[in-house]
């Protein structure tokens, strides 16, 4: 690969299922060793982003590279180095751990298999269950498995899509903790999610909405991008007052946080005159918060789909 | 809480209606299928066939023989197609499967007839399927004796009556005894094969699909016609135990006689074995579901039984579902078991049937490879 190139640059790409634009002219560049998390609704393309760039589908339009493979023309040079984690577990369940690591590996071709077999389960912390059926693990084994699966082939890429729904925290965490270390051998990553604490563990985030990206950068970046208010709000009747604050000129979110509210809007000077009675009222305590980043994507999601009426 | 309470009976019997209604396929299929069979297999399916070809050797010179002829045609159990010079002309026809019957009037059989002297009438029949010929050889006893009636008037009247004025010589080939086993089991080894080859191709890739195994697959660099030639070797080979199995079921248990070449029946087999993988191929492509799948694989399985020859003389069809039947693989091959460990047949003997074999597994196949690519795109 050549210095200074990006594991993934892509420009413009686009796909069309019908007469609906699933993914709209998406720019992406990932570095090596980058942790690029992807987030955006249900159905807003980031699966068939993924799908395109591991080489399943092919872009209508756009042009760019993966792993400085063109991503129209060279799908099949791309699929051997890139390691795809999908969706739902798409392992044989009737096949055991190791059976089905053995698989992968054979279509891969990869060298020495049995030792990298071996060396898979063992850094998965697998080798104790190497013979149980794969249908029999539990959420958290089989993401474990899965990923042992995809980066069996020593991908340079990894490409996940929402690999940890349905794992619990401590697993969640490991997982990681994994690709963490992964990253800092060089590996790239790139990442779908819909857990925030995961994108805060990205180096860098984009934010996807009907197909189109609509922020990206650091997690302070994309924060300080949306340029949002918040402020929390505590005290007595929080449910009659979150109703009363939604009504209020500026205010585009109210979310109860425990004995808590946020609320949070775009124009802050607005929102400061609209709530002007509420914040002089002593029985409840007024604080100005930094937003977090699910504030800034409820709040980019309200306006895609503003955009879409 | 009540050990039966109706509301809640109801909302599963509602809830099942709506999820019968979502799967648009299968629910034609549960209406459709019926219908269709009904309808295809109500006409097609006649255990007493007529009109079934036959071929003579006429080496008389006078009426009666033509008389006779004429005589079995109106029958209507047998229809002369063919004039033959020689008898290896007409063994040839009946080796081949051309025809079904041959009938042979001796030289001067008129002559004798007329001096009284009872000439023979041979009847051929290919008795691989005793049911095909059975109806037609019962029909023909009781025409030898009463056939000649009108023409023997005047002073040939004496010629009348018991004994009648022609004797009849019947010889099955193939199957002497007109044991049906002998038709059952090598045709059951087609019907086996078609059965698990297509439920368990068109399941197999369905499955994959219907468990989310497929996009993985197709993730990895394995192409599509090495996923499918991977999927297709395994069950190639549990064909072939199954040929085994059936072939040795015959030769100890119902004593089937082989005469033909096990050797040309093994790589024969092959061809058939490839066309109904292609179809299971087909079928799991267009399937969303294993439910489908197997319903597809049913829808393809009743025709090929009945309308084969397996169940009911093929000849025995009208013509439009013999067409029908002309179009399934099962009916190829069937005639190529029965032909090669019944009759000897040999390769060139087969080869009208191997071609439709053939030409039907290339066109399966290219549909299947072509919705296979289309999977996820």
């Amino acid at each position: 690969m050549a210095p200074g190139t990006h594991v993934i640059d892509v420009t413009g790409i686009t796909k069309r299922f019908g007469d609906k634009t699933v993914v709209n002219r998406i720019d992406l560049q990932v570095d090596r060793g980058e942790i690029f998390g992807f987030l955006g609704p249900n159905g807003s393309g980031k699966t068939t982003f993924i799908r395109m760039l591991c080489g399943l589908l092919t872009p209508e339009s756009g042009s760019g590279t993966c792993l400085d493979y063109n991503v129209l023309t060279e799908q099949r040079q791309i699929r051997t180095h890139v390691g795809y984690m999908t969706q739902k577990f798409s392992y044989y369940e009737d096949l055991s751990l190791r059976e089905n690591l053995d698989f992968i590996a054979r279509v891969y071709a990869v060298p020495d298999r049995r030792n990298a077999v071996d060396k898979a389960l063992d850094r998965l912390g697998l080798t104790g269950r190497s013979h149980q059926l794969a249908g029999q693990l539990s959420g958290g084994w089989k993401q474990r498995l899965a990923l042992a699966a995809c980066l069996i082939h020593s991908p340079q890429l990894l490409l996940l899509d929402e690999p940890t729904a349905g794992v619990d925290p401590k697993a969640r965490r490991e997982f990681w903790g994994e690709l963490h270390r992964l990253a800092a051998e060089g590996m790239t990553v790139l990442i779908t999610t819909h857990y925030m604490d995961e994108a805060e563990r990205c180096h860098r985030l984009g934010y996807i909405a009907n197909g189109t990206l609509l922020a990206m950068g650091t997690v302070a970046e994309v924060i300080a991008s949306a340029g949002l208010t918040t402020f929390e709000v505590s005290g007595p009747g929080l449910v009659p007052l979150a109703d009363s604050l939604r009504k209020c000129d500026g205010v585009e979110q109210v979310v109860a946080f425990g004995n808590t509210l946020h609320v949070t809007g775009r124009d802050a000077d607005r929102m400061q005159t609209a709530l002007r009675s509420w914040r002089t009222n002593p029985s409840y305590i007024w604080r100005s918060i930094p937003s977090g980043l699910e504030d800034v994507f409820i709040s980019l999601m309200g306006r895609s789909s503003e955009q879409f009426k | 809480m009540s050990p039966f309470a109706f509301h809640r009976f109801w909302a599963v019997v509602l809830k099942e209606f709506v999820q019968m209604k979502r799967d648009r396929l299968t629910f034609a299929m549960m209406i459709g299928i019926p219908l269709i069979q009904l309808t295809l297999f109500g006409f097609a399916i006649n255990s007493d066939p007529k009109h079934l070809p036959a071929a003579v050797l006429n080496a008389d010179h006078g009426p009666f023989a033509r008389t006779m002829v004429a005589a079995m045609q109106q029958s209507d159990y047998f229809k002369f197609t063919r004039e033959v010079g020689t008898e290896i002309e007409a063994a040839k026809l009946l080796q081949i499967g051309a025809v079904q019957f041959i009938a042979t009037f001796p030289e001067d059989f008129s002559r004798h007839l007329l001096r009284g002297e009872r000439p023979t009438i041979l009847i051929e029949a290919d008795a691989t399927d005793p049911a095909a010929t059975g109806p037609a050889l019962a029909a023909m006893r009781s025409l030898a004796d009463t056939a000649l009636d009108r023409d023997l008037r005047g002073p040939l009247a004496r010629l009348k009556g018991i004994p009648a004025a022609v004797k009849l010589s019947v010889h099955a080939h193939y199957n002497p005894e007109n044991n049906t086993q002998y038709n059952v089991v090598p045709g059951l080894m087609g019907v086996v094969l078609t059965m698990t080859m297509i439920i368990i191709t068109s399941l197999a890739i369905t499955r994959e699909r219907e468990r989310g195994t497929m996009e993985n697959l197709l993730s990895t660099p394995a192409r599509p016609l090495e996923v499918m030639a991977g999927k297709i070797l395994p069950y190639i080979l549990v064909g072939y135990v199954q040929v085994t199995l059936i072939l040795m079921a015959a030769r100890f248990i119902f004593h089937v006689p082989m005469v033909g070449s096990l050797v040309l029946l093994y790589s024969v087999g092959l061809l058939f074995i490839a066309a109904n993988l292609a179809v299971g191929i087909t079928f799991s492509t267009l399937a969303s579901n294993q439910l489908q799948a197997m319903q597809m694989a049913f829808f393809f399985f009743l025709p090929s039984i009945l309308l084969s020859g397996f169940m009911f003389p093929f000849r025995g069809m009208p013509v439009w579902a013999q067409w029908l039947g002309t179009c399934l693989p099962l009916t190829h091959f069937l005639r190529i078991v029965r032909g090669i460990l019944l009759k000897g047949s040999t390769l060139s003997d087969i080869a009208p049937e191997l071609w439709p074999l053939a030409l039907f597994m290339v066109v399966a196949m290219t549909i299947g490879v072509k919705r296979y690519r289309q999977t996820l795109d």
